[in-house]
């Protein structure tokens, strides 16, 4: 199937308009679900923006959805950190689009809505030997967001992004029409979607493909590495690893600057599994979470608690293996709900960026040493070897060295983080869009050089450009 | 009662509570019916339930409003279901339903007389085979007619005191009838309103409550317990105060 021609009737869609103490049911249609005002941020908290919020549970409620808004964008999730998913006038929340379509149990193919998080896919396939192939660094993220950030994690180096792995995807466009896009059909659309921040149009459904799995552990290594050189080379080594990464001390400074803990993991055999889990590769999923009850006040985080915590952190991690379950291994902080908050009301801010392989060295020297120097220390700071780039012209990662980092949304941290900016752009690297809530678009042109074929594309299918987020007017996409 | 009798028909599948519903039992293992009045919408629901649960389930066109269709529908059933829960209603607007009697009886025929009238043709079918259960979800709004949304009230009125007929007339005959007042529950549609949160259920809590309290036996339930002494509340009110609460 190619092209799913709109239905001639857009018709009603609404069930009923029953505010409450009425069950909803199957009588007449009276009107789209209501729009809400709210006030609405990313993960990050930063910034706030009141928006019309709107609702949209599969195809049909989607196109017409596009149709009445002459200005949308579609949100998961909300896990992006930035202003990637906020529209004044329509922000399109997917989750309740969030139905299983097919799986293949020979092949790992999944077929899904795009609300679908890859917690319920974990939670729905891991017990039958199945786990997402590529997974970011939290499990609470939509499919429909995954293909639009283009997510990566721990695999990159092997596996490439999201998008590297996806059959097709369904996508609604603004002129109402939904295409198929794969590598052999739409396929310019089929690239731009991915890492397009949704500003090619909203995603309807995926097919990818999942990874066997024989136990839901990961066997990790930790190494120690004293500085910058070493973390680096240690990095690079554990690239025959599946996964690959490291906790980096960015408080750190001198000789020791880029000292850091260089993860290796690797899925964990039948045949390797512990004595007391013999006859077990899955443990029964889920669990009580914890939370972060309340904003913690702004004064938490400084550099003397943040510089406690590195020591500390840095001090127990033992360099040696241990088994460890999926979640804890993928997803440490999904573990705490909210975990947001402990950056208190002001919010935090991401600073994602990667660099070319060669400039990597000169690049993460500079930037850890102003960070240092600033006493700005990042409680989250992770370091990793980047594979190569992918099909997507926003798509971010490419060869080099990746660092994350996180700072509360201060003014002195803002003012740091245009000076980081400046480093990456003049050492040839880019910024995350979907960690971004506030750089400039120079350092956007800079950084993607296929920007233009980008926006050329959307001048075929959106002109009008009906697809736009807070973020993709700040960065003029 | 210690099992969920198969296959369970819900009818008003497409609604948050008839999914969340579907779910709660497909998770249990029984096999489902889904009646709504687009059937081609529950084609993405139908392969979600195969593929979370493994579930069998199959859909079903009806609008309930329409006599020909309920006739056909009943029809076509190829086995009388071991469970079956209504989830169908309508609020509809007060004011309108004042000033047009259009508006008030389709409220009325869409929240009693469709809904009751289906339930009494399935509840025959149950009692000849001896076995099942009806769950029919009426409302708190039916505990009281209150100003702002009695032709709702009354109609929901209407349907409790039906099923609790329905109750007493099947008792010995091995069929079980519930009776579901949810209160505020957080769908896709009350989103906007500002409800308490202390009296908003979810509607995963309101399906996992329902099956619970199916297998246990119980008659007559309230989702949040809170609500039970609120309407007792509300009902005991002598009638004076009442008509000066603008409630």
């Amino acid at each position: 199937m190619t092209v799913m021609a709109r239905p001639a009737e857009v018709g009603p869609r609404a069930v009923v308009s029953a505010p409450e103490l009425a069950p909803a049911s199957i009588v007449k249609p009276k009107r789209i679900y209501g729009a809400r005002p709210m006030m609405l941020s990313g993960w990050g908290r930063f910034p706030r923006v009141s928006c019309r919020v709107l609702e949209a549970r599969g195809e049909e409620e989607v196109i017409a959805t596009i149709a009445e808004n002459s200005s949308l964008i579609a949100r998961g999730a909300g896990r992006s950190y930035g202003d990637a998913a906020l529209n004044r006038g329509a922000t399109l929340v997917m989750t309740a689009s969030n139905r299983i379509l097919d799986f293949n149990s020979g092949s790992g193919l999944l077929t899904c809505e795009a609300g679908v998080t890859l917690a319920e896919i974990a939670d729905i396939f891991v017990p039958r030997g199945w786990f997402p192939l590529v997974t970011p660094g939290t499990k609470f993220v939509t499919v429909g967001g995954a293909i639009a950030s283009d997510v990566h994690g721990k695999n990159h180096h092997r596996d490439g992004c999201f998008g590297a792995h996806l059959a097709y995807l369904d996508l609604a466009l603004a002129d109402g029409r939904t295409l198929r896009c794969s590598p052999t059909e739409n396929a310019d659309l089929f690239r731009a979607t991915q890492g397009g921040m949704g500003l090619t149009g909203v995603i309807l459904r995926a097919a990818f493909r999942l990874r066997a799995i024989e136990t839901d552990l990961v066997r990790q290594e930790t190494i120690r590495a004293e500085n910058l050189a070493e973390s680096m080379a240690r990095l690079k080594e554990a690239s025959i690893a599946n996964y690959s990464v490291a906790w980096i001390d960015c408080l750190a400074r001198g000789g020791r600057l880029g000292r850091s803990l260089v993860y290796r993991g690797e899925h964990v055999a039948l045949d390797d599994l512990p004595k007391e889990r013999k006859g077990r590769p899955y443990l029964p999923r889920g669990g009580q979470m914890r939370s972060v009850p309340f904003d913690f006040p702004g004064f938490t985080l400084n550099r003397f608690t943040v510089a406690a915590f590195n020591e500390l952190y840095y001090a127990r991690g033992r360099p040696g293996t241990a088994l460890v379950p999926l979640d804890p291994y993928f997803y440490p902080l999904d573990a705490i709900a909210h975990w947001n908050r402990i950056y208190g009301r002001a919010g935090f801010v991401q600073h994602q960026s990667v660099l070319p392989e060669e400039a990597s060295r000169h690049g993460l020297e500079t930037m850890l040493s102003l960070i240092s120097a600033r006493d700005a220390g990042s409680l989250l700071a992770v370091l990793k070897l980047c594979g190569a780039e992918g099909a997507g012209p926003l798509s971010f990662p490419m060869r080099g060295f990746t660092l994350a980092l996180d700072f509360p949304g201060t003014t002195a941290n803002l003012s740091l983080l245009l000076e980081l900016d400046a480093i990456v752009a003049d050492h040839g690297g880019r910024l995350y869009l979907a960690k971004d809530a506030r750089a400039g678009i120079a350092v956007m042109e800079r950084g993607y050089p296929r920007l233009r074929d980008f926006a050329r594309l959307r001048d075929r299918f959106d002109p009008k450009r009906h697809f736009a987020s807070v973020q993709s007017e700040r960065l003029g996409l | 009662m210690t099992a969920i009798l198969s296959p369970v028909l819900i009818i008003g599948a497409s609604s948050d509570i008839g999914r969340a519903l579907a779910h709660e039992y497909a998770r249990r293992g029984a096999s489902l019916v889904l009646a709504a009045r687009r059937v081609e919408r529950l084609d993405p629901d139908l392969r979600d339930l195969l593929h979370r649960h493994g579930a069998t389930a199959r859909a079903v066109e009806l609008d309930i409003l329409d006599p020909a269709e309920r006739e056909a529908f009943l029809v076509g059933l190829n086995e009388v279901p071991g469970t079956v829960v209504s989830v169908v209603g309508l609020l509809g607007d007060q004011k309108a339903a004042e000033a047009d009697p259009e508006a008030a009886r389709m409220i009325m025929e869409t929240n009693y007389v469709a809904p009751a009238l289906l339930l009494s043709a399935l509840a025959n079918r149950m009692s000849e085979r001896g076995a099942g259960t009806i769950i029919g979800i009426s409302s708190v709004a039916g505990d009281r007619g209150r100003a702002t949304n009695y032709v709702y009230g009354s109609a929901k009125a209407g349907f409790t005191a039906f099923l609790s007929g329905l109750r007493n007339r099947l008792a010995g005959r091995g069929v079980q009838v519930m009776t579901v007042k949810p209160g505020f529950v957080a769908t896709r549609m009350t989103r906007g309103l500002k409800l308490s949160k202390a009296l908003t259920a979810s509607p995963d809590q309101v399906a996992k409550v329902i099956v619970e309290a199916q297998l246990a036996g119980r008659t007559v339930i309230y989702i949040l317990g809170r609500w039970r002494l609120i309407m007792l509340v509300i009902r005991l009110l002598p009638e004076p105060i009442f008509m000066r609460m603008k409630i």
